[in-house]
């Protein structure tokens, strides 16, 4: 038995140790919005926080976030107001939308680090793939949610 | 209209999913402070029949809600934002209480087709479909004054629609759309109205935001890859490597008895395991060793490839395009000629979303849910796999992750099909990215051998090119190559403007053992990279500006003098850059739409690109959301410059080598340049595409400014490979 939390929910698994916290997220505990997109760790699709922390889910054991605290897109905001979220929406950024849940946990997880970033930082950290090319906006939206969270 | 200027309607829902075990459902949840837009469910694809409708496209419910179909599918491209505003603008309803969905592919096929084609591919959504919306929008709106003007005994002329209201003048009597629907659906016209001219245009050309974007912020939106349905298992898959080779033998052992594993199932070309989750699935069938058949094919690479090509270009050629006299040009001509070779790679679509389906077999019915560009051929590849008749099929098309021409043939599918008929049971069938990136259909191969004659004035009197490249028709069996000429192989030579006396086109098709398909901008992906370097090869041959090299020749056409013009302005074409900087042109026309660019790229004294800014301008005739094509081109212009840059596909036995994002790298946010995006609208009859401009013009526009940075000429992509010396 694997016992941690997912967006506040407790959760009790009977599961191979080995299984990707990206599966279990997704096919056993049902929340979709975490993406399946390489396997490898190189795309970000997956990400979601551990204890705060993004974490590119398709590269870690359940077992390893046992005891821990999980929040995955849905978890963010109940009411989608996260100001990346709300940053995201004012720019129109998705476009096919697959890689947008990984893009915004990974920029949540970034601007608590680099609450005043420039264009620099942001290429330098922030290395999910989106096959779109919404890269432009991304970039515009997380100065704006940057902006949004000082206020 | 030049600089795009996002309009601020913001909005009034946001729609957050509530997913239950079976599945997910969208509820909307009106939020307090957010103004008024329309929306769209979580799962797009619609039932097909509606209680209140006026036409195919439209309902009306009571309370004056609308609901409108898109024809065509949403995967990043804005459809379902953009195709939905045609048809409001005609019928004059209030935006905000508009909600959409996909059409009906099943219903398409019972009403002979009364959405077209219902393709995703080709940039065609406005291209192809703006008339037939708008009409559906403009004959609505005529019913619905009909049935008001009856309903008060006045003349139709008396009356007026405006914002879900019909107004009779004289007396300001009003009916609310929701309240006429019903009656307006029973009016017979003698025929169908006009539809209004682009200059009374209210809500086409404005920014508008996306219907999507609220369920994809929040993890609602639903992929094919989220489709849950009672009872489900799950297949993983491995085909074989070399393409069209066959399954000899696998020992199941080692997958049996595992965890959750339930089946073992041999397909033609693949074995699957099926399991109680995904996961199991893909672990049990990683412990299978599987003996492939590969024939011949299995002794094949890229090396070998590259010959061919080569070697084809030597000999005999189709002629798609014979203007003047080349050969006599060529021997009476006294100036100089310039001669290239140019190749290009196959190259992997990569969508984010990897392939997968999900399919209910019972009985004689079959669904699917997934992702497609093609709903009408996804029906008949079902109906070929399960040996069902369309009519017992349909077709659940979701929000796809990325199509880029990927999701016109669903491989997918099929097995998914042959596999649940095997275990009786809803299989979800998922690739993993290697799966994805080594079965996919890829981008031609291509080599071309390009001649000129350029006049005494450095200006091209003879112009010759040979084209040897792969034949997606062929691989693909979409439809037949007639007389030896596939548009898709010469277009961007074979419909170049360039006004050049003598000029003559030709090609011949060959194609290997690995599949090959529409990849963004199909045949234009690697001729705009071809044309518009060999044009700026000729240019600096004949001492000339690039950019006015162009202009010169493409005096008669004022709408690619327009974005010319602007992308040498706004692009700061002839200034000053700094050393191992250089700035480069191109230009390309395809899918109706002339697009621009100047790039400015850095190479260092290692060699490594680095693309700085790229200055687009585009004529798509008419803009119907310029946010959407903002979005558009700088989206385009990433995917070409994953191609300028580093993509590459490459075959060792008969087997594409490159497996994930590890091997086949991709542009992040680090390789993302600086990208402004003009409208340079020439209006007119013009309505073109933007999904694909971007991605032609950028691999050209990128390698000219590293000729200008360097002196180095690429004539094969992607650079990663060619060899720059740092500044020259």
């Amino acid at each position: 038995m694997i016992s941690f939390k997912v967006n506040g929910r407790p959760y009790q698994l009977d599961i191979e140790p080995e299984t990707p916290l990206l599966w279990v997220i997704r096919d056993e505990i049902g929340l979709t919005g975490t993406k399946f997109g390489c396997g490898i760790a190189q795309c970000g699709a997956c990400t979601v926080h551990v204890d705060g922390e993004a974490v590119r889910s398709c590269s870690m054991q359940v077992s390893d976030a046992a005891g821990k605290e999980v929040t995955t897109i849905e978890g963010l905001s109940p009411e989608t107001k996260h100001p990346v979220q709300q940053a995201w929406l004012a720019e129109d950024v998705p476009q096919c939308g697959y890689c947008q849940s990984g893009q915004i946990m990974a920029a949540v997880a970034f601007l608590k680090d680099n609450p005043k970033p420039t264009d620099e930082d942001i290429d330098n950290n922030l290395t999910n793939i989106c096959r779109c090319g919404t890269y432009v906006r991304i970039r515009k939206a997380i100065h704006r949610a940057a902006a949004l969270m000082k206020t | 209209m030049n600089e795009i200027v996002r309009t601020s309607i913001t909005r009034r829902h946001f729609i957050v999913a509530s997913t239950s075990a079976a599945g997910g459902l969208a509820i909307s949840v009106a939020l307090p402070g957010l103004a008024e837009a329309a929306t769209i469910a979580a799962q797009p694809y619609g039932a097909g029949t509606a209680p209140h409708e006026v036409n195919a496209f439209l309902a009306i419910d009571p309370d004056g809600g609308i609901l409108i179909r898109s024809p065509h599918t949403e995967m990043g491209q804005g459809a379902i934002t953009a195709l939905p505003m045609i048809v409001a603008e005609e019928l004059e309803c209030d935006w905000s209480k508009v909600r959409v969905e996909y059409a009906s592919s099943a219903r398409n096929l019972r009403d002979n087709g009364v959405y077209g084609d219902m393709v995703t591919a080709g940039s065609r959504g406005v291209r192809t479909s703006w008339q037939m919306l708008q009409q559906a929008g403009a004959s609505a709106r005529v019913r619905l004054v009909a049935a008001a003007a009856k309903r008060w005994n006045v003349p139709d002329a008396e009356c007026e629609a405006a914002d879900s209201k019909v107004t009779h003048k004289a007396s300001g009597r009003t009916l609310d759309y929701g309240a006429l629907a019903a009656d307006a659906a029973a009016i017979k016209l003698d025929k169908e109205p006009a539809i209004r001219p682009p200059e009374q245009f209210k809500l086409i050309g404005k920014a508008l935001p996306r219907l999507d974007t609220p369920l994809k912020i929040n993890g609602a939106a639903k992929f094919a890859i989220d489709t849950k349905v009672p009872g489900m298992v799950y297949a993983a898959v491995a085909a074989c490597p070399v393409p069209g080779g066959k399954l000899k033998s696998v020992d199941e052992t080692p997958a049996k008895g595992k965890r959750g594993v339930l089946h073992v199932v041999k397909l033609d070309n693949a074995v699957a395991v099926v399991a109680d989750r995904f996961w199991r699935a893909k672990e049990a069938l990683a412990l299978l060793k599987p003996e492939w058949d590969t024939g011949e094919a299995g002794k094949t690479d890229s090396a070998q490839f590259a010959k061919l090509y080569r070697d084809t270009l030597d000999g005999p050629m189709v002629t798609a395009r014979n203007d003047g006299d080349v050969d006599a040009a060529f021997k009476t001509n006294t100036g100089k000629v310039v001669e290239a070779l140019y190749e290009a790679p196959h190259l992997a679509h990569a969508t984010m979303e990897p392939l997968n389906a999900t399919v209910r077999l019972e009985g004689d019915k079959l669904e699917v849910w997934l992702g497609s560009q093609a709903p009408m051929g996804t029906i008949k590849q079902a109906a070929a796999a399960s040996g069902l008749k369309p009519e017992q099929i349909e077709i659940h098309n979701c929000f796809l992750g990325g199509g880029f021409g990927r999701r016109t043939i669903n491989d997918e599918m099929r097995q998914a099909i042959l596999v649940a008929k095997q275990v009786g049971k809803p299989v979800k069938l998922v690739w993993t990215r290697e799966e994805d990136m080594t079965q996919d259909h890829y981008r031609p191969q291509a080599a071309v051998k390009l001649r000129t004659a350029l006049g005494a004035d450095g200006m091209p009197v003879a112009f010759d090119a040979r084209i040897a490249v792969g034949s997606i028709l062929r691989s693909t069996g979409i439809s037949k190559v007639e007389n030896g000429i596939e548009p898709q192989a010469v277009e961007g030579f074979s419909t170049t403007s360039y006004k050049i006396p003598n000029l003559r086109v030709g090609s011949m098709l060959k194609n290997t053992h690995i599949p090959v398909m529409f990849w963004r901008s199909v045949g234009s992906s690697q001729n705009a990279f071809f044309m518009e370097s060999y044009i700026d090869e000729l240019a600096h041959a004949g001492g000339q500006d690039p950019y006015k090299f162009r202009r010169a020749m493409l005096m008669h056409r004022p709408d690619f003098i327009g974005v010319l013009d602007k992308i040498a302005e706004k692009g700061d074409w002839g200034k000053p850059l700094g050393s191992g900087s250089g700035r480069g042109i191109a230009i390309h026309e395809c899918y109706g739409t002339i697009l621009g660019q100047v790039t400015e790229v850095t190479v260092n004294p290692k060699g490594e690109v680095k693309v700085d800014r790229i200055v687009a301008a585009v004529d798509c005739g008419h803009a119907v959301n310029p946010g959407i094509i903002e979005a558009q081109i700088q989206s385009g212009i990433i995917y070409g410059l994953c191609a300028a840059l580093y993509g590459e596909i490459t075959i060792k036995n008969g087997a594409v080598e490159q497996t994930n994002f590890d091997t086949y790298e991709v542009v992040r946010l680090a390789d993302t340049p600086k990208i402004e995006v003009y409208l340079a609208l020439s209006g007119g009859k013009k309505w073109g595409g933007i999904g694909e401009p971007g991605t032609a013009a950028t691999a050209p526009s990128v390698a000219n400014a590293v000729f200008a940075a360097t002196g180095v000429r690429a004539r094969s992509l992607p650079l990663k490979n060619v060899n720059l010396h740092g500044p020259a």
